[in-house]
């Protein structure tokens, strides 16, 4: 039951990761390349309709990581909290700034939700992207100084950086060269995920640039991935266990590198989704591909005292994790039809919606 | 840890008050403006679909305010209350998750379809999503208050040795005895919002003689639902979530109600007094005697017990706070009855638009069903205090262990700051589509 609630959660996180994704990308877009008046509402259109169910992915993971893994979500919310709470300031600053810059026409009020908007975009790349690199280093469990546990075996409690900016202190920060490499790479990721999405989604006069754009960023990527790749064991000694023992996860990479080489042939996809299903490999595979290398740890512990948490030993109790099987699958059939519904809605280009126009 | 207890619990209490602000009027004005809608299909007078376009841009920048506030809900509970998180999360976790599958994902796939899809879905569509966005913050409400409900009456669990909470009993999450009463007290409540907002509105524009049909059709509506809704909100709802409180939290019952003493003959009912928590008695009151037995009882010498008769360690931790929220939520809820009673009195002798002084008095209530509605719910979580899940698990033990004052204050902060910006932006742009009202008959 542990094992379904886990797959189920990943899931959720991916599906978010790739729909809201889109929406971090367009607004890095709409903040570096979009100059235009026409081309910044072509991009607002073509999220407008679509990011708040995208973000309801992030907000139905957490009350499903809630239900199902209580001690995890009780452990890493407290132990993120600084970052966790920055996340939810620069949602906020995201969606007001979607929502907000076309209730007034003037140029200063339109520039500064622009900004808000954008900025807020990149940085919540940065920070998810940080945060995945967080879990896969593991924190202090138990926070243990000379030995001993100050907390609980299961808590923590993580300042934004140590002055060392090392992950492998004894005193770990968010933020160290490991974390904000991976960070980088969700920038860049995302970016070029956005990019994909808004020539997919409109006509754009700058849709022949942003192919260019998604290029050049593929070979940044590429390059961060296979650095990263090989400091990797750095922070995991023994990254290939899991696809050693069971060599069907390889499936994972395979879908990661594909996303991530197929992008190069950018410029000659006749369709216009291409990019975007590609990016969606990239991000998708990378996520899982990541997530099984630890498996079944869920937040690693760096010391030797405290045990690492894994999905056995943070999971509710087995009555509640059956019966809420039920009401999942049911739940689960409702959004996909929900979701059916909204993007044949809105299916084809989206340049004319007319988002926060009134 | 004093002080981490209190800055958590200072954050959680300003976060959920700016929060509810919003969700009360998405609730209710999303049943007004499927009204209008429904009335414009039947009648296909054009005004009542204008009525129903310029309501859903009041609508849509409410919601918006709502999902934004609204997230930093959820991370508290893990943040800020991780302990209780971890101890619950099994069972509690349950209907939040629920809410997140069943009601957001409705919620925000068909909200964008009601704001802009009325061209490519036709009007018979069109008021389907509405009725969907509805359906939505409906049901979220309800997941919301089944939460809330085990927290105040928990029901279908065990408790583990190592102090966890496990759930036995699915159905008995529904079924809890707490929750229907609750539950419809809430949504009139937030009906009483939806009314009053429409129906000051609609007063400003007939004061100000703007829009004058439209300030009639809200005037109308408003009142119209105004009066059922502020009559609801007392009775039955009011009345049955009261005696649920007598019957399950009496030490609670006793401090919202002022009853120090238990008296012997009946008790009577506390008008007007404060709460001297020095001398445990209520200076400067006002009461009628016996009728508070009689509304909890139906017998005028049903005996209450007084709030000096329990344990120091069970009363709530703030009897002036609770008793100060119970009086103010109670007073305006009948101010609210007796002014939409003299409306709807009005508007049958064909007067009301011409009273001038109903029309000011509707336009200058419009803060007050908050006030009340905000109220309503301190009442609900500072009657449950020092517990946070009643007679079970104490607040001082369900606060994050490792997350120090000096974090959540500066968090705190943050929050204030953000959403006094928030705030001021949602009034300054309300009151811009306010004051350029609705528009007649949009291209169709």
């Amino acid at each position: 039951m542990e094992l379904f609630w886990y797959i189920v959660l990943m899931t959720m996180l991916a599906v978010y990761v790739i729909l809201d994704g889109y929406d971090f990308g367009a607004g890095i877009i709409h903040l570096f390349f979009a100059k235009e008046e026409k081309d910044k509402k072509a991009i607002t259109n073509a999220i407008g309709p679509f990011w708040d169910a995208n973000e309801v992915w992030l907000i139905a993971a957490g009350g499903v990581l809630f239900f199902a893994f209580p001690t995890l979500y009780a452990s890493s919310f407290s132990g993120f909290y600084l970052p966790l709470i920055m996340i939810l300031w620069l949602l906020i600053f995201r969606a007001i700034g979607l929502e907000l810059r076309g209730q007034i026409h003037n140029k200063m009020w339109e520039s500064i939700w622009d900004k808000a908007f954008g900025i807020a975009s990149l940085l919540l790349a940065l920070f998810f992207g940080v945060a995945l690199g967080n879990v896969v280093r593991g924190v202090n469990l138990g926070n243990v100084v000379n030995g001993v546990s100050t907390y609980e075996a299961h808590y923590f409690f993580l300042p934004l950086w140590n002055p060392t900016f090392s992950p492998q202190a004894e005193q770990l920060g968010i933020l160290d060269w490991f974390t904000v490499l991976l960070g980088i790479i969700g920038v860049v990721a995302l970016t070029i995920h956005g990019a994909n999405w808004i020539i997919f989604k409109t006509n754009a006069n700058i849709n022949e640039k942003l192919k260019k754009v998604v290029f050049n960023l593929n070979i940044v990527l590429s390059v961060l991935v296979i650095i990263s790749l090989l400091i990797w064991h750095i922070i995991e000694p023994q990254p290939f266990h899991n696809f050693i023992d069971n060599p069907w996860l390889w499936v994972f990479p395979i879908i990661t590198f594909t996303g991530l080489f197929g992008l190069f042939k950018v410029k000659t996809f006749k369709k216009h989704g291409m990019g975007f299903l590609f990016s969606s490999l990239f991000l998708g595979g990378g996520l899982a591909s990541t997530v099984a290398s630890i498996f079944p740890k869920v937040l690693p512990s760096t010391n030797s005292i405290n045990p690492d948490l894994t999905l056995y030993n943070v999971a509710a109790h087995e009555y509640g994790l059956s019966v809420g099987v039920y009401w999942f699958v049911i739940a689960a059939v409702l959004v996909a039809i929900y979701m059916i519904i909204q993007y044949k809605v809105f299916k084809g280009k989206m340049d004319d919606v007319g988002y926060g126009e009134h | 840890m004093e002080d981490m207890l209190f800055y958590d619990r200072m954050q959680f209490a300003f976060t959920i008050t700016f929060h509810y602000l919003f969700p009360q009027l998405t609730m209710g004005l999303s049943l007004m403006i499927v009204y209008f809608k429904w009335k414009f299909l039947r009648t296909k007078i054009d005004r009542y679909n204008d009525a129903a376009k310029f309501w859903m841009k009041i609508f849509a920048l409410n919601f918006a305010m709502g999902v934004v506030t609204g997230i930093p809900m959820e991370f508290q509970f893990g943040t800020n209350w991780a302990k209780f998180s971890e101890l619950t999360g099994g069972i509690i976790g349950q209907t939040l998750a629920m809410e997140g599958m069943f009601s957001f994902f409705l919620e925000s796939s068909f909200l964008g379809l009601f704001l802009f899809g009325e061209k490519l879905l036709g009007h018979k569509l069109h008021f389907l999503t509405g009725f969907l966005v509805f359906l939505g913050s409906w049901a979220s409400g309800y997941l919301i208050i089944a939460t809330h409900s085990w927290m105040q009456y928990p029901v279908g669990y065990e408790v583990l040795e190592n102090g966890k909470f496990v759930l036995n009993n699915f159905g008995a999450l529904f079924s809890n005895p707490w929750l229907l009463p609750a539950y419809l007290h809430n949504q009139a409540a937030s009906l009483v919002t939806s009314s009053f907002v429409v129906a000051a509105i609609g007063a400003f524009y007939l004061l100000n003689n703007k829009h004058h049909e439209f300030g009639k059709l809200f005037v109308k509506t408003g009142v119209i639902f105004g009066l059922i809704s502020s009559l609801l909100v007392a009775f039955p709802t009011g009345d049955w979530t009261a005696k649920n409180v007598a019957e399950h939290q009496p030490v609670t019952f006793a401090a919202m109600e002022g009853i120090f003493e238990t008296e012997e003959g009946g008790s009577e009912i506390v008008l007007i007094g404060q709460p001297n928590m020095l001398e445990k008695k209520l200076d400067n009151k006002i009461a009628v005697p016996n009728i508070l037995s009689f509304l909890t009882y139906q017998e005028w010498d049903a005996q209450i017990k007084g709030l000096n008769e329990f344990d120091e360690s069970v009363h709530p931790t703030n009897v002036p706070g609770l008793y100060y929220s119970y009086h103010i939520m109670v007073g305006l809820g009948t101010i609210f009855i007796g002014l939409m009673l003299l409306a709807v009195v009005q508007l049958f002798r064909r007067k009301l638009y011409q009273t001038k002084w109903i029309l000011w008095s509707l336009m200058f209530m419009l803060p007050f069903p908050y006030i009340a509605n905000t109220t309503g719910w301190y009442t609900a979580e500072l009657g449950r205090q020092p517990w946070l899940v009643y007679n079970l698990l104490r607040t001082a033990d369900g606060a994050s262990p490792t997350v120090s004052s000096g974090n959540t204050l500066f968090t705190l902060l943050g929050f204030i700051g953000l959403y006094l910006l928030l705030g001021m932006l949602f009034l300054m742009l309300a009151g811009k589509i306010i004051n350029k009202g609705p528009q007649l008959n949009q291209q169709h």
